[in-house]
Formats: structure tokens, sequence, C-alpha cells
């Protein structure tokens, strides 16, 4: 049991407040003063978490943040799996993101599909002096000669690409032309744009805009036949499957999926997305941008959700099928009802093992607050919790609907900080990536890498779910963490009385 | 519904049931616009054809799936192998995220390093100030013995001078003028990852050797009877460096192990977490001058490194990751030559060992053909054993191997009878080896997790080694080098081969008449 549930609400705030009095210590002055703005301790009530966020990291500190390429082609790009997506400049990358967020999809990789595969302009010295233009014509080239299947191309801007001066957009103009109107989407999304992955994400939903949705052709448009319960997933990356496992309940719903953004997505389902009547919104953080473009351009109304854990998933259930008649509401309460039985089965199995359980998160996107009602479904506590990447519309989600009284808030959080507050809080579990993973695991308290699912999921949906709580019990409940001191450490020391 | 809470199914299962199947067909049908089937077909036929194979071989600007990471990647493993360092990578921050997260995944061990977190102001103006404070906030965070600068593509497209700016970070107090902060350029669109350990090797060592950086006399070498040893970059670090000290031990020989990341690749999990563990000491960093020769297990990797050291007076050898008996032989000759120190009898029966299970197992192996793929001296050692073993390295790549590289490999195959029909290609990726592998198959294939896609696609089973492996785990901590090294690679080969040979006859009344039971 951990020292945050012993505690009374007033304890705890003294605590959290004197932990973050500490770690500031470390710091030079300038510095302490800059990441006194990121730290909180939540008050009940407050419309944000009164942090500070989407500031730049402050240089040397150890920020677990990414860049703007890595939320333009390792986030939102990436899945869609029929484009080829070309890391363009140096290999590393590329080779960095390859593979590792884990998109499912569904294809031929290398013939129609491409997700798991590495595309790279692996810029040389003379690209650099010379320029990279040409090298991408002849690279989009090779790809339209190899790759006859790919439905499109995106080209993923590295950090040298802005600095010298190539004209993507032009290459990109040319070559569609060239192909027959082929989508071919360029993409400022070099690393050293803005303070971290969330610009990306920013750039590569505009890019959608202009380059996808600005180029709809009449025969995607006949592709097409609408009906009126067609909605889209807008923000769900199919981690382990995730999407899957949200879009089997919205189809049991009597609701008809029409697009994934973009997990396991294709560029035709882009493409269908503006004859959708309802866009729904998981992670609002990386694709809010064009869910509000498509409300202002198409009228097409967004709704946020949240399918972790039961309590949300009926609540979100409700929430979507009220922008629909009465067959979908009915939908929704035959999914809630059928899906209830395996979520008490669920609940009786973990809870008893989890109550109590204290957790500390600190994740990217929609994470540091969806998942906290899938914690409490188990009877466990969030005490603390933080965004890599998050804006103050972020915090105040998190304030407004998820976060406790007292809870320990920390914004892009630094190598130093995050050590400290778990050593000193000593929560049952950490959640977050793999960075941190192993830091945490040597100190002997559990953890679950919160962006890979460490390697499980899906997490969404009731299905999700039943993983998730599985999950848990297992990294808390793993014989493993009684075995972390050796016995001789803990036993009195031996006396001499035996030799004297 | 399938999912229940007795048994919970994963991923793996929870998609195959027929309300998923139903629903992803349905998916593909209605919205994807999916290519017809057959022509998905025709297309996938034609790439594994020699046509296809034509035209991947004559691309000349675009790379699929490379077998190599960027410079410094390198520059980070090999600065984390010295006492209570902190890599300082000056540019963008996301790289920094990338490294650490790739190094974890491997070695499944945290990685600390920290980044310049340049931005667009940055890239106007200049990183100093992200220097001067960087270097600052780090020292008083992590308390570090010595910082070490690379830079990221970023800092080195726009200029940015390390010496000139740590000289001018000191000047402002961000770390007192006598820490240690050794830099490096390691531009990732020159060279690989090895470029990059080697780079920051060098600056490094020439830190302490040099004066550092002006600030003080350079040192006199005087000469002693020490050995520095130089691993490289190299997956099986934590195994590899024991191994080899174990074998120094055993030989008597004082040595000094340059960038020693056996350590903090391999903490304990004890209740405590070690940002920093063992590693070269900054003492023996510079005292490393002193040493007769240094040896480096990866030619590949020291290219600058070794003749810097020459220049300072000493013999320096490189091999080219040694694997098996005779390059073990030459590298236990080299060392005994060089030092007077005699190989004891206890590695001769090591040796013997490892001969006797070659013997063994020798029919198994014998004309088995194999394609290699990863650094170049990792694929020249897994070379040099295979044909030692009478099997053929029929295919070996390498996406970071030079010219100079392949004429070298040529040349192994040329010295065994066994290396006629094998051929190197250097600067390939692994979209070049699955045309391989389609047009001249081979009985198994070797190479780092990646070549999993190539063992799905082309049914060559593949034996992961290299780096990364993500996919398997704690192969890093058994050692590939010394002649127990050899025996752990023989027997990840050979276990493959049995396994193979088992899936192969397991077919009840139609091949398990050759499912013996003893092999």
């Amino acid at each position: 049991m951990s020292l945050a549930s012993t505690q009374s609400v007033a304890e705890i705030k003294a605590r959290n407040k004197q932990l973050i009095d500490e770690v500031l210590k470390v710091y030079p002055e300038k510095t302490a003063k800059r990441r006194a703005k990121h730290l909180n301790v939540h008050e009940v009530g407050r419309s944000d978490c009164g942090v500070k966020s989407n500031l730049k990291s402050i240089p040397g500190v150890m920020t677990i943040r990414g860049c703007a390429y890595a939320g333009s082609k390792g986030v939102v790009w990436g899945p869609i799996k029929d484009m080829i997506h070309i890391s363009h400049g140096p290999v590393g990358c590329g080779q960095y993101s390859w593979g590792s967020r884990r998109n499912y999809y569904v294809g031929t990789t290398g013939i129609d599909t491409f997700g798991t595969m590495q595309f790279t302009s692996d810029f040389q010295e003379k690209d650099i002096v010379f320029g990279g233009d040409k090298k991408l014509v002849k690279v989009i080239d090779e790809i339209q000669d190899l790759f006859p299947l790919s439905r499109g191309i995106t080209i993923q801007s590295e950090c040298p690409i802005g600095l010298i001066g190539d004209d993507i957009e032009a290459v990109s103009r040319a070559k569609s032309k060239e192909y027959g109107g082929k989508t071919i989407v360029p993409v400022r999304c070099e690393g050293f744009r803005g303070v971290s992955q969330s610009l990306g994400h920013h750039i590569a939903n505009d890019a959608v805009r202009d380059w996808v949705f600005d180029k709809i052709t009449p025969e995607a448009e006949r592709r097409f036949e609408s009906t009126p319960y067609d909605v889209a997933i807008i923000g769900d990356y199919n981690i382990g499957g995730d999407a899957w496992s949200s879009r089997i309940l919205l189809e049991e719903m009597g609701l008809r999926v029409i697009a994934q953004w973009s997990g396991d997505g294709s560029l035709a389902e882009l493409e269908a997305t503006p004859k959708a009547k309802l866009n729904i919104l998981h992670c609002y953080r990386s694709m809010n941008y064009i869910s509000r473009h498509m409300e202002e351009k198409f009228g097409i109304p967004w709704c946020e959700y949240n399918f972790f854990g039961p309590s949300k998933i009926v609540e979100s259930l409700r929430k979507i099928a009220a922008f629909f008649d009465d067959k979908i509401k009915e939908g929704a309460e035959r999914v809630i009802s059928k899906y209830q039985p395996l979520m008490d089965a669920v609940i009786a199995k973990y809870r008893p093992r989890l109550e109590g359980k204290s957790v500390m998160l600190f994740v990217g996107g929609l994470r540091p607050r969806h998942v906290i009602g899938a914690y409490e479904d188990l009877g466990m506590v969030v005490v603390g919790t933080g965004y890599e990447f998050g804006h103050n519309d972020d915090y105040q989600r998190t304030a407004q609907h998820y976060v406790k009284d007292g809870t320990l808030i920390y914004d892009d959080v630094t190598g130093y900080e995050f050590e400290r507050f778990v050593e000193k809080i000593q929560p049952d579990l950490v959640g977050s990536g793999i960075k941190e993973k192993y830091v945490f695991q040597k100190m002997g308290v559990p953890f679950r890498q919160m962006h890979s699912w460490d390697y499980s999921g899906p997490y969404h949906g009731y299905d999700g779910f039943a993983i998730f709580a599985r999950d848990m019990d297992m990294a808390i409940n793993s014989p493993i963490w009684k075995k972390t001191r050796a016995p001789w450490k803990d036993a009195p020391r031996p006396t001499l009385m035996a030799a004297e | 519904m399938t999912q229940n809470a007795e048994n919970v199914l994963d991923h793996f299962e929870l998609f195959r049931g027929p309300e998923y199947q139903q629903m992803l067909a349905n998916k593909r049908a209605l919205f994807e616009n999916a290519h017809d089937p057959a022509e998905v077909e025709r297309i996938r036929e034609w790439a594994k054809t020699p046509e296809y194979r034509e035209k991947n071989f004559a691309r000349e600007e675009l790379t699929i799936n490379p077998a190599k990471a960027c410079q410094p990647l390198g520059a980070v493993f090999a600065s984390v192998g010295f006492e209570s360092t902190l890599p300082f990578v000056h540019g963008s921050q996301g790289c920094v995220a990338y490294y650490r997260s790739h190094l974890s995944r491997h070695f499944k061990e945290p990685t600390s390093c920290v980044s310049s977190s340049m931005t667009e102001d940055a890239a106007v103006f200049g990183g100093l100030n992200n220097m001067i404070d960087g270097l600052a906030n780090s020292y008083n965070m992590y308390k570090p013995k010595m910082i070490a600068v690379s830079t990221t593509c970023m800092a080195e497209v726009i200029g940015d001078d390390l010496n000139a700016f740590i000289k001018t970070s000191k000047e402002k107090g961000s770390v007192p003028s006598e820490f240690d902060v050794p830099f490096a350029h390691t531009p990732a669109f020159v060279g690989s990852h090895v470029t990059g350990y080697d780079n920051a090797l060098k600056g490094i060592i020439e830190h302490f050797w040099d004066g550092k950086a002006g600030s003080e006399p350079k040192l006199e070498r005087q000469p002693n009877e020490k050995i520095n040893f130089i691993g490289g970059f190299d997956g099986y670090t934590v195994g590899n460096i024991r191994e080899i000290k174990r074998i120094f031990e055993l030989m008597g020989i004082e040595y000094t192990i340059l960038a020693d990341n056996s350590d903090v690749f391999d903490t304990p999990t004890d209740g405590e977490f070690r940002m920093y563990d063992g590693g070269t000491t900054l003492k023996d960093a510079a005292n490393a001058i002193h040493a007769k020769a240094t040896v480096s297990m990866q030619q590949y990797c020291t290219e600058k490194t070794l003749p810097f050291i020459e220049a300072h007076g000493q013999q320096v050898v490189a091999f080219n990751h040694p694997v098996g008996v005779s390059a073990t032989d030459d590298f236990l000759m080299t060392l005994s030559r060089i030092t007077g120190k005699a190989i004891p009898t206890g590695l001769e029966q090591e040796r013997g060992r490892l001969v006797d299970a070659m013997a063994d197992s020798s029919a198994h192996l014998h004309g088995k053909k194999f394609a290699i793929y990863g650094d170049p001296d990792l694929c020249y050692g897994l070379a040099g054993f295979l044909l030692e073993l009478g099997a053929e390295p029929t295919h070996v790549l390498s996406t970071n191997g030079t010219k100079a590289w392949e004429e070298k490999m040529q040349a192994l195959f040329a010295s065994s009878q066994f290396g006629q029909e094998c051929h190197a290609y250097p600067g390939r990726d692994l979209w070049h080896m699955r045309s391989l592998l389609f047009t001249e198959p081979v009985d198994f294939l070797i190479g780092n997790t990646y070549g999993k896609y190539l063992e799905r696609d082309t049914g060559t089973p593949l034996i992961r080694i290299g780096f990364p492996v993500f996919d398997r785990h704690h192969h890093h901590r058994y050692p590939v080098w010394g002649y127990q090294g050899g025996m752990n690679v023989l027997v990840k080969i050979l276990d493959r081969i049995f396994e193979e040979m088992d899936k192969n006859t397991n077919v009840v009344g139609k091949t398990d008449y050759s499912f013996d039971i003893i092999r």
C-alpha cells in the first residue's frame, strides 16, 4: 500500500507542495523559475491544473519529449497504410521510428500496404550542400517504379529540409501532375519546429486539409454513398488494435464507421471523411485541428469520447448516440447491456487485487487523463499525472473531468523530477514510456508502458479493458517485486558473539 | 463476443475471432478502395522476379529498410562508457528521445542522455544559448563527472562551433572551467552510427591527451606495458566486454577498456536506479596515452580513432569483429605478440572445446547457404566463422559498408573454397536483400530484428545476431567474442537449424519418418 492512500488530502497536498519545492532546488535559479510554472498540486474546483504548458523545453534537463517529425510521421501520417511515407533527410529519424508504435493494420506489406517499412532519402553531405530536391524527384520516381500499388506518397521533412531551403511543395506538385494526379503530400514537420510532437500533429492535420481534402477528385467522390449513420473515428492510432476494439462497438450500436484516422487507415478513408455525419474524436490533442476544420468547412459536428474502462465507455456510447435517432440510442443501450456481464466478471476478478493501489502517469496525447477512469473502475487511484506535450485545453479537461483534489501535476516533466516524485510518493505503479520504464523498474516500482501498451493491447473498448485489467494486475502483483532486495540486506547484522 | 475474464485474449487471438474478421473484411471491401486481390497477388509475385531485382538494384536515391542508424546514436553509445558521463547532444531534442528509446529497446535498460533542445530561434541565431543553459542545467541536476557533447544534423547544418560554444559556456560559468566537456561533431548525413562512435571516442581521447581544448598542456606519453581495448559499436557489449576482461585477466595483461559501457547497460534491479555505473575512469582515459598498444575489435568503428592513437606513438591493431576459431586465434596471438604474455592453457582448452563442438555439429552446417547483413565488421566476423564451419555466406550485405569493405570481404571469400559463390553488397539495404533472397535463395538469414520481415516474406529462417534486437530478450548478455563467444554463436545457429529440421519433418504420416529423436 502506497503512502498516498494512507494520508488525508490536506497531508497529501502539503507533501506534494514540499516535493515540488525540493525538486526545484536542484536547478540554477533561472531554470527553477521556469520549471516552477509547470509543477502544481491540483485544487478541486479549479478550471485547469494551474500549470503552464506547450512551452519550450529547457536545454539539458532530460525532457521526455520528441519532435514535430515524430508527431507527423510517427503519429498522424505513419499509420495511413496504403501510402508511402518518405522520411526525407538523414537516415536516423526514420530508423528510430520504424515499426515501434505498433499501429496495427491488415495488408500485404511491401505490395499494397507499407506501414512497417522505412523509406528514406538517406541524405548525404552533397544533398545538404546542393539541396535535396533533385534527389526527391528521383526518390518519387523510384517509388512509383517499384511500388505501383501505392495510393500516395507523403514527404516527412527532417530538420535539414527547412534549413537548406528545399522546395518540397514544388516537387510534390510537379510529380503529382506527372503521375496523373497521384496524391503527394509535402509535410513541413522538421524536428526543430515548435516545442514538441504537438506542432507536428498540427502541421500533419493541415497537410491533410491542403493536400488531400482540397484535391478530392470526382472519382473519389463517386466511390462513396452516404447513410445517415456514417461516422469517422478520429485520433485512434490502432495501437495493438485499439481502433478495431472501438470500431466493433460503434458498428454493433448501428453506426457505420467510414474512416479510421489514422490507425489501419487508408487514403480513401481520409477522402471519404467529409461525408461523415459525425466525427468522433479520441485523441483530442493530435486531431482536434482537422475536426474543427471539418466542422467549419463541411458542417460536420464532432464529439470527444473515451473508450478506456467501462464507466467512460458507457458515458461515451450514450454521448455519441445522442447525436442520432432512437435506433442508435437503443443500439447503444443494447451494446452496454451485452458487455455488462464481461465487465462485471473482469472487475470481480481484478478489482480485489488492485483496490487502493496508486498510479503515477506521464504520457502524451490523451492518456494522462483518459486512462484515469479505467484505473478507477479497478479501484485504483491516480495520484500524479502530466502531459508530455499537452496544451492548456488538455489541462482544463483534466481538471474538470478527471483528477482528484491534491493530485500532483507535472508538465513536460524532467527525468530528475519524475525520479524524485516517484521515489518520495512510492506509487504502486508508474505508467509512462520506454525511456522511463527501466529507470523505475530498477527502483523496484512496477511499470507499464502507456504509449505502446508494453507490446500488449488493445486497451480501448470492452475487449481492451479486459486486457488492460489483466496487464495492470500482472505488473503490480508480479512476484518479482518482492525480490528486489537481497534477503541478507534486511537481516540483522550478524554479531561477533559466535566468534568470540 | 470472444473476450472473457477467465482467459483474457490478447491481440494475437482476439482479432482472429469471426466478429472481428467480418468487420475487417467489410472495412476493406467498403471503405479502403483496396486493389483487386488478383492484382495484389500479381504484383507480389512480380516483386519476387529477377526483373524486379534488376529494377530494385537500379535504385539510386531511394533507400528502403536500411540496416544502419545515424552518427549521434554511436556517439551516445560510446559516451556512456565513461565514468559518470552524461552524453549531451547539441541540436533538436526529438533526436535524443529517439536514441534513448532505441538503445533501451535493445538492452532493456535505461539510457541517460540530454539534449540542448534547439528550436526555430536557435536555427536562426545559432544554439549558443542552448549550450550555455543546457550545460549548466545538466551539470547541476545530474552531477556528472564529464559531459560528452555531440551534435544532431540540425546543429551541423547551421554550423554551430562546439569548441567555441563550450569555451564560452565555461566563461559564462555553466560548468567549472576545469570540468571535462569533450566534444565531437557527428553529422547524421555522413557515415552511420559506427562513424559517430569513432568520432565521439576520438573526441574524448583527444580531450584528455591533447590538452583539453588548449586549456592544459598536452600529455606526454611515458610508455608502459598496458593495452588499450576498444570494442566499437556492439549490441553484445555487455557480454563481450566482460568476456574480454576475463581473457585479459587469464593472460595476465594489464589493460584499459576504452568506452566500457558493459555495466551501465546491465545494472541490477535492487531498488536503486544507477544513472551511471562502471565505465572507463577519466583517469584511465587520460593514462591510456601511455599504453604500449591499442587494440580495436572493429576496424570500421575506429577509422579515425586508431590513426590518432598511432600518431601518439602507440602500436595499433584492428580486427573485424572476430568470431570463431581462427579469428580468435589471431586476436589472442596478436595480444601475445604485443605483450609478450603466453596464451594460457585455460584458453587453449576453451579453443579445443570450440573445435570439438564444431566437429560434432559440422555435418549440419557444411554446405549450408547463409545471407548475412549488419555493420561492416560484424558481417566480416560472421562470414569468417561460417567459412570455417564449411558453410557458405552467399550474400553479405552492409548498408554502412564501403567499397573498401567490399574488397576486403571479397578477399575473404577468395581465401576459402566455401567462399567461391559468395558476394558482398556494400551500401545496399534490406529491400535489396529481399530481392537477393527471392532470386538466389539461401538456407538461413543472419541479421537484426528487422530481418523478421524478410523471414516472413521470403520464408528464409532468421537467426538474430546484430543490432538492434528488440524482439528477443537478453542475448546481449552473452558474448560472441572469444572461444566461448564462438560457442554461443554456434549454438544459436544450430538451434535454428534443428528447429527448422523438426518443423519440416513433423507432418504425421507424411514427413515424420525423418522426425528423428537424435540429430
